[in-house]
């Protein structure tokens, strides 16, 4: 329609032929508030499938958790307008998009307790995969917070277009998402590739991520709220100090890289070899080989017995769990002694 | 690395389940068309309850007689790929044929009609967000019906290799689902265009 707009002379969004700009944005939300959905749920996926490996106990709550996704793509289509509170919405919409958008709080707050509640009493390892999902949590709880401020109409007309929001949607996209895909990285590295990550490195890349994103982010809260604009290249000197700060953290999260590319680089040339499940975890891919062979199981799929996530209950997943671990420890056994 | 795995106890047939798959996505892929009908609906009624002037100079209303029985037409056709169906059910391949023929004629009159009126209107798409609309939800529906026949037309010729039609039957089914949701939406795509006309 934009392009009809430009090219065929309709006026679907000029005034001037009785069309609406606003309408641009309802469209434009309207498919890009579940686009970002797109982003964070597989995160909480990951989450969900971590904390149980390395907390040692089943995910709490597993059918409150799963239901709460779908409450999240539901909810997740009617919040749209809150992108544009400040643009010409009539009063009743954004009173029933700011109750809509605080209502997602709900669910996710269904899950951050229930993978709280998998932590809770239980075996924490702190691997780097475990350390990248707990920071991850960490900011993903933050973001919650000043995701329900920005939902509340007059919070959100006081800080619209001010780096308050930059800072909250960077706290969900890297502070949450992307360090949860790191945790994923780090935990199904030795699936894929069939050797191990370092784990010195890989701790040294957590810090300097974790700090580095929240002393990148952090700074942008009050810079919002002091009224700096986003979409701005320059700043007034009275914002100096946060822009310094979060520059610093810019740079470390910039370095935070280095480390990163340089343990991907060197465990896939010459770390040690994995096992065929060096996490101790629970799941189909932990009873094949790494690198798992193609065409996975072949002719032998086997037969799932269990519920998921079932750590520290000793039951085997699958029928002839026993016979099969021993294949693949013999397996990995001859590969060593050759 | 090559691992000896002990045999399970029953070897199952995965064929039937990935069938229901495949409609499954089609289905999703209907649900997303959906949303971007309701988007073009929604976006229609906020234009027209705002506009000042919805109807350009001229133009006094449109005239609802020929679409109409365009409706009845296209509405009828999705009783006939019912009935083509049932036949290819009942394994009458040459009846499923005929209904199914029966059902591209029906969808090849409705374009014929939306033809001849959008050759008898007095407006055009650039003739305020009335033209724009107007063209742009007839046009882009009338792209879907020009789509259900090819895909009939695809079926249809499909129908003639023999043993096609011995179990995999998605491509017939999918066209069947995708004929029902274009005559759904065009039922209220003339709700809104040609009954709701005074604003």
């Amino acid at each position: 329609m934009l392009l009809f707009d430009l090219l065929a002379g309709t006026t679907f969004y000029d005034p001037v032929g009785g069309g609406d700009p606003v309408l641009y944005q309802h469209f434009f939300w309207f498919y890009s508030h579940p686009a970002v959905y797109v982003i964070i749920l597989p995160v909480f996926g990951i989450f969900s499938e971590l904390f149980p490996v390395y907390a040692r106990k089943p995910l709490f709550g597993y059918v409150y958790v799963s239901l709460a996704s779908f409450i999240i793509v539901g909810l997740g289509l009617i919040v749209w307008v809150h992108h544009f509170f400040t643009s010409g919405v009539p009063q009743w919409m954004r009173n029933l998009f700011m109750v809509n958008t605080m209502l997602i709080s709900v669910p996710t707050g269904v899950k951050v307790f229930a993978w709280l509640g998998t932590l809770w009493r239980g075996k924490i390892r702190l691997t780097t995969p475990m350390l990248f999902c707990l920071g991850g949590l960490f900011n993903f709880v933050f973001a919650g917070i000043t995701g329900v401020m920005l939902a509340t109409v007059p919070v959100d007309i006081h800080v619209s277009n001010t780096y308050f929001v930059v800072g909250h949607f960077h706290y969900v996209i890297y502070g949450a998402a992307v360090m949860g895909i790191f945790a994923a990285i780090y935990h199904w590295f030795p699936k894929f590739i069939g050797r191990m990550p370092y784990e010195g490195l890989g701790k040294l890349h957590f810090l300097l991520t974790f700090v580095g994103a929240n002393l990148n982010f952090l700074p942008m809260h009050p810079l919002g709220l002091m009224g700096m604009p986003r979409r701005v290249s320059s700043y007034d000197p009275e914002f100096a100090f946060w822009n310094v700060l979060a520059s610093l953290g810019a740079f470390l999260l910039g370095v935070s890289i280095i480390p990163f590319l340089l343990n991907m680089i060197s465990a896939w040339v010459r770390g040690p070899k994995a096992t065929h499940n060096p996490w101790n975890a629970i799941g189909l891919e932990w009873l094949l080989p790494s690198p798992p062979a193609e065409d996975n199981f072949g002719e032998h799929v086997p037969v799932v017995i269990s519920r998921p996530y079932g750590y520290g209950l000793g039951k085997p997943l699958v029928e002839h769990q026993a016979e099969l671990e021993q294949a693949l420890r013999a397996a990995e056994l001859q590969e060593v002694s050759r | 690395m090559t691992t000896t795995y002990p045999s399970p106890s029953a070897p199952e047939e995965h064929g039937g389940e990935h069938e229901k798959n495949n409609l499954t996505g089609f289905i999703i892929f209907l649900c997303s068309e959906s949303v971007i009908f309701l988007a073009f609906f929604s976006g229609y009624a906020l234009l027209k309850t705002s506009a000042l002037d919805w109807l350009p100079a001229g133009v006094e209303g449109l005239e609802w007689h020929m679409p109409l029985i365009n409706s009845v037409v296209l509405v009828s056709s999705s009783g006939t790929i019912y009935l083509a169906e049932r036949a290819k059910t009942r394994g009458s391949l040459w009846g499923f044929r005929g209904f199914w023929l029966l059902t591209m004629a029906l969808g090849s009159y409705f374009l014929y009609g939306q033809a001849v009126e959008w050759s008898g209107l007095e407006f055009g798409f650039t003739s305020g967000t009335f033209g724009g609309t107007f063209y742009l939800l007839t046009g882009f529906h009338g792209l879907h019906v020009a789509t259900g026949v090819g895909l009939m037309t695809l079926m249809l010729i499909k129908s003639f290799i023999p043993g096609n039609y011995n179990g995999g039957e998605q491509g017939v089914q999918a066209t069947s689902l995708f004929w029902h949701f274009v005559d759904v939406i065009w039922i209220i795509l003339f709700l809104l265009i040609y009954v709701w006309q005074r604003s």
